[in-house]
């Protein structure tokens, strides 16, 4: 536990670098984005009082719309004053499972773009298991996490087998499976089997309440357990890579196929292996998301999860516990971003704006060291030019 | 020309790579840099070239000082440098390679006349085989250095740096190589000759300084005995022909009939080739790299997948088994590139030593690493095998070339095993680490194990072995004992029987 914590140590110096630069760089952008800030120019004095106060009022309302909102606290109770942040944590997790079914394929050698697709799988096997049973739910929710775990794993255990047996890059094959989930999912939601009574639109029935996750803190804040499992998850997926022998060879093949081959490990059963793990880390996190917070299946089910985990793995170097933390900035972003337009009037976009820039500062370390004037402190594991090639 | 360094100290943090080094070079004369790897040879020869800036001393260019703060100064002084890696462009052709940076042009088109015709001139006044046309992806490894060497020379190089020249070129291509550094040296072309390779320095140097941990130990001249420059560049005595024990050969061992092994393409690497180790000995394949050495060695381990024939290890049949298998019966494998196969780089030196036994016990326990066993057996291991780092868990990357090779050896050696299969063992290490790649391989033979050596080093492979077999285009060719004449060695790997 303790080498875990230390890990983070670290993954963190790059990224904190970048999210404070990206966050410098969003102010200027805020004030540019301005008229009204730009037309003050002329006078310097007030041009600036008024840029200082648009940044720190944005930024304020970006923390009170993701961690803890002062105005809530004082009409309703502390607790409901930590709405956003129990908004940020419900947002986060399914990007936790997401972002680690991508992290833990980059230290296999694989870039696992089709998070989206093994995360899709992950919430219909959950939908179905937990729409069509009711039982204990001592039983009934790990059955149904057992069956999003299956189902994303096949998902992704395909890419690993295609990859093995014929060579096909995992990147395409993703890709395409991304589309092939989306499809699938909206014909799926058409058929008997899984359209709502008496509805048209493409919704299946809610889970039973035996298959939900339990709200942690009350029925106004829509935390769940949710965010346990994803915490056992993250450190289940740093003792598999550092503490047992098939995240050894995972690592192996990652860093040096060709040696891990001549030391007899097996490449294309690791590829498989890890290919499999990975869709079932993204579909325990479908099924999470499902029962924790959607309850019914929908086409929409997973947002842009899929994807935003592929920044969220880069964001905490592939390192599992970096994972977590990048997956929790994420979630904190998107959260407070909501209200930003409605408090301040600066566009929300600018979080988008925010969160791409942090990906750039990591993935283009130079940019930053030229900056900080750093030289061999930082070291990015540079996986995003690695991935095309393995 | 000749040229002088007078004290020259270069540092690199707490590290001196070079402490007030002197050195001087006459008009026309081959001077020899000698010092095992890490010494300071390359940062020394890079501050004359420009391509470090010393901390403090001169460079004199007949007998005046000059400034060299980088290459292009030096060129201006006359001071050209092959490298070790070439500098090339592979699809681009000898002439575009050459004109490269200065390319000269008529209305506003590339014109490569004029250095075609310099090229021509230069290679037969110095006898150099070489069509300006041909790409240099095309051309073997030998006739690259020639387009490094005229690169300098077709601007007026009158001192020329070869950096390990030899490193990369087999017998024939070295002795090539060393013909026309004398050629040169006739021309009144000076020449600092860097490597580690003693039979070479003899053989062309006329002066021979050794450089040891950044100073110099010594100038002397080339009737040196190669123990005595041994010992002076190692800094203690060294054994350069290993004792080896009487072992009297017992059964076979290995047993490969029939192996055929072709490329992907089809093409066959490895024509019906046969041949049997016997515990005990060391049969040695000689031959010049790229005839299959490469691919029987994978062979034995399984590595390669299109194979026929059959490989017996202590009678049993392992062709078509898995690598881990084959490894776990009984062979310990030193693949020929240590970093490309040998070892993970960003792995440390740990994890290195059990990358083909961490999934068994003791090193791990129902799909657990076992961090304590691990990390003692290593800590033993480092001792064991002289292995310099300074910590355990330092990266692969961090370590010297010999000490690569010896975590390669500790980790296949420490397992129980019939067979050692070594691939080109000693490629690119110093002399310290060879003595102790040869003092580990011969304890194996009087260990009663096989071994077979493949190697394109004569010397080793006359020191070695008990039996030579040559192999060329895939073939055993002969085989003989090691009481052969170098020549003859020498002749049989070029295909001639």
């Amino acid at each position: 536990m303790k080498q875990f914590l230390f890990s983070l140590r670290r993954v963190t110096l790059l990224p904190a670098l970048s999210f404070i630069f990206a966050f410098f760089i969003g102010g200027i952008i805020i004030v540019i984005s301005d008229p009204i800030i730009m037309a003050q120019l002329n006078s310097p004095g007030k041009f600036l009082t008024s840029a200082g106060a648009r940044i720190g009022n944005s930024y304020l309302a970006i923390f009170q719309g993701s961690i803890y909102d002062v105005n809530l606290a004082r009409e309703s109770g502390v607790i409901r004053g930590f709405y956003p942040l129990s908004e940020t944590i419900v947002t986060s997790i399914p990007l936790i499972f997401a972002g680690l079914a991508v992290a833990l394929a980059f230290r296999a050698g694989l870039f696992n773009i089709g998070a989206q697709g093994q995360f899709i799988f992950g919430a219909i096997g959950a939908s179905y298991v937990g729409f069509n049973f009711e039982m204990s739910p001592l039983i009934h929710v790990p059955l149904v996490l057992l069956a999003g775990i299956i189902c994303g794993g096949i998902f992704g255990g395909i890419v690993g087998l295609l990859k093995a047996k014929t060579g096909a890059h995992e990147v395409i094959v993703t890709i395409m499976l991304n589309y092939v989930a989306a499809l699938f999912i909206l014909w799926l939601l058409k058929t008997s089997v899984f359209l709502r009574p008496e509805r048209f639109d493409p919704i299946a029935p809610d889970v039973n309440p035996s298959a939900r996750l339990p709200k942690l803190l009350g029925a106004d804040l829509r935390l769940h357990l949710g965010i346990f499992i994803a915490l056992v998850v993250t450190y289940f997926v740093w003792w598999l890579l550092n503490r047992s022998t098939l995240g050894f060879k995972f690592r192996a093949v990652g860093a040096n196929a060709s040696a891990a081959k001549t030391a007899g490990i097996s490449v294309p059963l690791v590829t498989t292996i890890s290919m499999f793990i990975c869709g079932g880390l993204a579909g325990l996190g479908g099924a999470v998301h499902l029962i924790g917070t959607e309850y019914a299946l929908t086409a929409g089910v997973a947002g842009s999860i899929g994807f935003d985990a592929i920044t969220v793995a880069l964001l905490g170097q592939a390192a599992p516990i970096g994972t977590l933390f990048g997956a929790l900035l994420f979630g904190a972003l998107q959260t407070g971003g909501r209200t930003l337009l409605s408090n301040t009037g600066t566009p929300s976009e600018i979080i988008q704006v925010i969160q791409a820039l942090i990906v750039l500062f990591i993935a283009a370390p130079a940019l930053l060291k030229m900056v900080f004037r750093l030289k061999k402190s930082v070291e990015s594991k540079s996986m995003a030019a690695k991935g095309w090639n393995g | 020309m000749s040229i002088e360094l007078k004290g020259i100290t270069k540092k690199f943090g707490a590290l001196v790579a070079n402490d007030s080094i002197d050195l001087k070079v006459a008009r026309g004369e081959i001077h020899a840099i000698l010092g095992e790897n890490g010494a300071g040879k390359s940062t020394l020869m890079n501050i004359v070239y420009g391509l470090v800036n010393a901390d403090s001393g001169k460079v004199l260019v007949e007998d005046k000082e000059v400034i060299i703060n980088e290459p292009a100064d030096a060129l201006k002084y006359g001071i050209g440098m092959v490298h070790q890696h070439f500098m090339l462009i592979p699809v681009f052709t000898v002439a575009e390679n050459i004109a490269l940076g200065r390319e000269q042009s008529k209305g506003g088109f590339l014109s490569l006349d004029e250095i075609k015709k310099k090229i021509k001139l230069l290679a037969e006044e110095f006898k150099f085989d070489i069509d300006p046309d041909s790409l240099i992806e095309n051309l073997p490894v030998g006739v690259q250095q020639r387009v490094e060497i005229i690169k300098a020379l077709i601007y007026d190089a009158k001192v020329l740096i070869l950096d390990e020249p030899t490193a990369v070129l087999t017998p024939q291509e070295t002795d090539e190589l060393l013909s026309i550094m004398r050629t040169l040296k006739s021309k009144g072309t000076s020449i600092i000759f860097i490597t580690h390779k003693l039979r070479e320095v003899q053989d062309v140097a006329d002066k021979i300084t050794i450089i040891r941990l950044g100073k110099v130990v010594n100038t002397v001249a080339s009737n040196t005995s190669q123990e005595e420059l041994a010992s002076m560049m190692v800094g203690r005595q060294v054994d350069l022909a290993p004792n080896k024990t009487e072992v009297k050969p017992g059964k076979i061992i290995l047993d490969i009939n029939n192996l055929s092994v072709s490329n992907s393409l089809g093409r066959k690497i490895i024509d019906s080739l046969s041949l049997q180790v016997r515990a005990g000995e060391i049969l040695a394949i000689a031959g010049v790299q790229g005839n299959g050495q490469s691919e029987l060695a994978r062979a034995i381990v399984n590595l390669e997948d299109h194979v026929s024939g059959s490989i017996k290890l202590d009678q049993k049949e392992i062709l078509g088994i898995t690598v881990q298998d084959s490894l776990r019966a009984g062979i310990a494998y030193i693949p020929e590139s240590r970093e490309l196969d040998g070892l993970i780089s960003s792995f440390s030196i740990v994890e290195n030593l059990i990358l083909d036994v961490h999934d068994i016990s003791p090193a791990a326990k129902k799909g657990r690493l076992n961090p304590d066993y691990i990390n003692d057996n290593s800590a033993k291991l480092v001792n064991e095998f002289d292995i310099r780092a300074q910590s355990i868990f330092d990266p692969a990357s961090s370590l010297s070339g010999g000490n690569k090779q010896k975590v390669v050896l500790a980790r296949e050696l420490s397992r129980e095993v019939k067979l050692v299969v070594a691939s080109q063992p000693t490629r690119g290490l110093d002399v310290g680490s060879i003595e102790f790649v040869y003092e580990k391989l011969l304890a194996e033979r009087s260990a009663n194990r096989a071994i077979l050596l493949l190697s394109s080093e004569l010397d080793e492979v006359l020191e070695l072995a008990d039996r030579i077999a040559v192999i060329y285009k895939g073939e055993i060719v002969g085989e003989v004992g090691s009481d052969v004449s170098r020549e003859k060695l020498g002749l049989m790997m070029a295909g001639i029987k």
